[in-house]
């Protein structure tokens, strides 16, 4: 308690009028750090393995922005013969339509990583606000959300994420709305148990005898003490999403032809192992790959927010 | 010496030294502590000898470094901490060098810790006696068996009810005085030279922190151990210690023997310490009614009722302290008033009318009125919000100001609690406690309120922020001519500010009326409990009223 280092940001004990008030007035403020000089600062700590998954992750994000600047071809367009090999024209060879492989690998970055985002945001926008709700009103708000949920989790998610589309048929639309919506589940979990530790503290009933509203309250005091959980669930989730969707796309519900993805790339390719071809792997290392990237930026952004050393 | 023998022979226990041999020297002990990447120095050079059988005081605002110099008397620093300069040199051996296998050997078995929250130091899952044969059988001190036997003896001297059961006992099923004494027992379960306590007592109220007192200061007597005794409070620190050290910003300010140190305060500082205490308001009646509560009673979940038809009435500019130990009903109370717990039956009266129960019935402008401040003003404060956004949203929110008017505003609220625009972008972790609290004034004066509930707004800080701050709401209640209804358990508070005296206890109002009244004999009995329970400035007090209870029963 006496012991705690001060902080760097001139925290001296308050003045006290019975001993001469040097102390407070003669301490100049220190500079605040800008944005840009902390986040510096912070990734000079970052371990290889996190700056290994933020390169990956950069170079997805570039290719997926610029893909038809990058790509030789066109996302759809039949160039070669079926199946062509690896070769200078086409450098992973030709799909089973003759599509060229590298242009449909990098489109399919785009797609698949674009709707993954784009899923996991509505999730997140989804499962965050029923849960701040839940946590923040408490009673029978709480009970219907929470019981709602545990219904929802009760089911395998993708047997029902597959039964859901075939109801409702498999446009990216519903796709992004069936697996957001599943996918909240756990986002709400995770929101109502960190933002009940929030609910909890005075500055929240302080806020409430000022007679704030519950958005209000929701938004301002307690999502910015839960952000840094949520970052890194967020990160998390996406590795989720990405791989529900790719899973689906193999299954032939996700992502419809002929959009490039990699999910249905590895389907549709896989013959091709029985000749020995690695051509249906480069997708599926893809997906690897960005799963791998991911979860180190993430295991790194958990470490540094749980307060944990070393 | 035999001493040295001691530390190598596990088995001649029973040849200690004698009392009165140097124990414990520390010399030119410096500590660093890291923030951000910056090593700074939180003990700058001091200090400190012990002898066998002596109880040393430390004593000092927070911040002064004295748990900090406590725990490297062990030879241990926090993490973030490291001893970068001096010895310590306990019974001929400099615990600054050792390994950690080395001193491992020692922690427990030699020298003792007792922390501030007994709560927090036990594990809940374990009984109370198998966390206390621990450390006597790691140590191969004694036998799980004789521990035990030992642990029934130590419990009795400590007055532990059921001395042979209590052992059985998980943490959770004994009250927080108890725990700290079962705490106390633990550490000396090994018979140690030295033992340290830090803070013991501070998260106790009154009446419990006698008995824990008179306890601890028995049996350190009777064993003849050394003890440093950590504390902020002095008044407690004068019954423990023979000799006290007053210590600020990791420096030591002055070393005496207590009576020495109480009657003839050389230092500056410490003669400011000791005028903390005398603060008293002129005491002023009033007719004039603003809050009524009108026979109250009120219950948790439709089940636990926790306040009995409470009534008290607070007059318009003046001070009403609720004062009662933890349970009493205190802070229930301050739910009903504020409209958080609507009560069960009876009415809250503001200016003459009955305020809607529940807060969800009662307008923006009536919230406006009534504020409250909180104990702890680190939870009280948004930990991601500027000072700018803290004091600038009830502005907005409810007195709509808006742009360079608000600012302006913020500006001169940060005057009135004596802080200035240089912490209008402050986060609440980049001020001290005493600022943070009057940052928490702040926010309820935004709304120029006629009622302020303060719950225990001064019992986590130390003696002289807390007596900044009350002097501040004094001044502030002249000059808004606002009213306060003070809840604490500290005495010496309420007879620094209170115009008027409630006493709880076991949610019933017991006696209340002008503070003199009250304070004055005839007394109810809890009255006289909790008014006798409050440590003076004397050496004697304790061992005195201990006399004194006993004498009648």
């Amino acid at each position: 308690m006496s012991a705690e280092p001060e902080q760097a940001g001139g925290t001296m004990p308050t003045v006290d009028a019975l001993a001469p008030a040097t102390t407070a007035d003669a301490v100049a403020l220190p500079r605040r750090r800008t944005a840009l000089q902390s986040a510096w600062r912070l990734l000079k700590t970052a371990p290889p393995t996190a700056w290994f998954g933020m390169l990956v992750l950069g170079a997805y994000f570039i290719v997926s922005i610029f893909a038809p600047l990058i790509a030789p071809y066109g996302e759809a367009d039949i160039v070669g013969d079926q199946f062509a090999p690896w070769s200078s024209q086409f450098v992973f060879g030709t799909d089973q339509l003759g599509r060229d492989m590298l242009s449909r690998l990098i489109f399919g970055a785009r797609n698949t990583i674009g709707i993954a985002v784009l899923t996991t945001a509505v999730s997140f926008s989804i499962g965050g606000t029923l849960g701040m709700l839940a946590a923040v009103l408490g009673g029978w708000v709480d009970q219907v959300l929470a019981r709602l949920v545990d219904v929802l989790m009760a089911i395998p998610q993708l047997i029902f994420a597959l039964v859901l589309l075939v109801i409702f048929g498999p446009s990216i639309t519903n796709l992004i709305l069936i697996i957001a919506v599943l996918d909240s589940t756990r986002v709400f979990r995770l929101t109502r148990a960190v933002a009940m530790n929030v609910v909890v503290q005075d500055f929240v009933e302080a806020a409430r005898l000022q007679g704030e509203k519950i958005a209000w309250i929701m938004g301002r005091e307690i999502l910015p003490n839960i952000l840094p959980p949520l970052v890194a669930e967020f990160g998390l989730r996406f590795c989720f999403v990405f791989l529900t969707i790719a899973a689906l796309s193999f299954l032939g519900l996700g992502i419809q032809p002929p959009t490039a993805d990699w999910g249905s790339m590895v389907r549709e390719n896989s013959t091709l192992i029985n000749y020995g071809d690695i051509t249906p792997l480069l997708p599926a290392g893809a997906i690897a790959l960005l799963t791998v990237a991911v979860n180190f930026v993430v295991d790194w952004f958990l470490h540094k927010t749980s307060g944990l050393k070393e | 010496m035999a001493a040295a023998n001691a530390m190598t022979e596990g088995q001649s226990r029973g040849d200690r030294g004698t009392v009165g041999d140097l124990l414990l020297e520390i010399k030119g002990l410096r500590i660093e502590g890291q923030s951000e990447d910056v090593w700074h120095e939180i003990v700058k050079g001091v200090d400190l000898t012990l002898h066998r059988g002596e109880v040393l005081g430390l004593i000092g605002e927070s911040g002064a470094g004295k748990s900090t110099i406590g725990l490297a008397a062990m030879g241990y620093a926090r993490p973030g901490c490291r001893i970068s300069a001096g010895s310590i040199v306990f019974d001929g051996v400099d615990m600054a060098k050792l390994s950690e296998a080395e001193k491992r050997k020692i922690w427990g078995r030699r020298v003792a810790y007792v922390a501030q929250s007994a709560a927090a130091s036990f594990n809940p899952a374990h009984k109370l006696i198998d966390q206390y044969v621990e450390a006597p059988s790691w140590h191969h001190v004694l036998s799980a068996q004789d521990a035990k036997r030992q642990a029934v003896d130590l419990f009795r001297r400590l007055q532990l009810p059921d001395p042979e059961s209590i052992g059985d006992r998980y943490p959770h099923q004994v009250s927080g005085g108890q725990l700290q004494r079962a705490m106390t027992a633990m550490a000396m379960a090994c018979r140690p030279d030295l033992l340290i306590f830090d803070e013991p007592t501070t998260a106790l109220d009154v009446t419990t922190q006698i008995e824990v007192l008179a306890a601890i200061k028995d049996v350190v007597r009777q064993s003849h151990t050394a003890a440093i005794y950590i504390s902020h409070d002095l008044a407690v620190v004068a019954q423990m210690a023979d000799r006290i050290m007053v210590l600020r910003y990791g420096n030591l300010v002055e070393e005496a023997p207590t009576r020495q140190m109480l009657s003839n305060p050389q230092q500056a500082y410490t003669k400011s310490l000791w005028a903390v205490r005398s603060l008293r308001k002129q005491e002023e009646a009033s007719e004039n009614v603003q809050l009524r509560v009108d026979h109250v009673d009120a219950a948790y979940g439709g089940a636990i009722k926790v306040l009995h038809d409470v009534e008290l009435t607070v007059p318009r500019g003046r001070t009403v302290a609720v004062v009662g130990e933890s349970g009493s009903g205190k802070s229930t109370l301050a739910r009903v008033i504020t409209g958080l717990l609507p009560p069960t039956k009876g009415a809250v009266m503001f200016n003459g009318t009955a305020l809607p129960p529940s807060i969800r019935n009662r307008s923006k402008e009536l919230l406006r009125r009534v504020q409250m401040i909180y104990q702890m003003p680190d939870t009280a404060l948004n930990p991601r919000r500027r000072v700018r956004d803290i004091l600038g949203r009830p502005l907005e929110h409810q007195m709509g100001l808006r742009g360079a008017q608000r600012d302006q505003r913020i500006v001169e609220l940060l005057k009135m609690i004596e802080l200035d625009e240089r912490f209008l972008d402050r986060l609440p972790s980049e001020l001290s406690g005493g600022q943070k609290q009057r940052i928490c004034i702040a926010r309820a004066l935004a709304v120029n309120p006629e009622l302020i509930i303060c719950d225990e707004v001064t019992s986590a800080l130390d003696q002289i922020v807390a007596e900044e701050i009350l002097k501040l709401l004094m001044r502030l209640q002249k000059e808004l001519k606002v009213s306060y209804l003070y809840i604490t358990h500290d005495l010496a508070t309420v007879k620094a500010i209170a115009d008027q005296v409630v006493v709880m206890f076991q949610g019933r109002v017991v006696q209340s009326g002008l503070r003199s009244q009250v304070l004055a004999p005839p007394h109810h009995p809890y009255t006289a409990k909790l008014l006798s329970s409050v440590p003076e400035m004397d050496p004697d007090w304790l061992d005195g009223l201990l006399a004194r209870r006993r004498q009648p029963a």
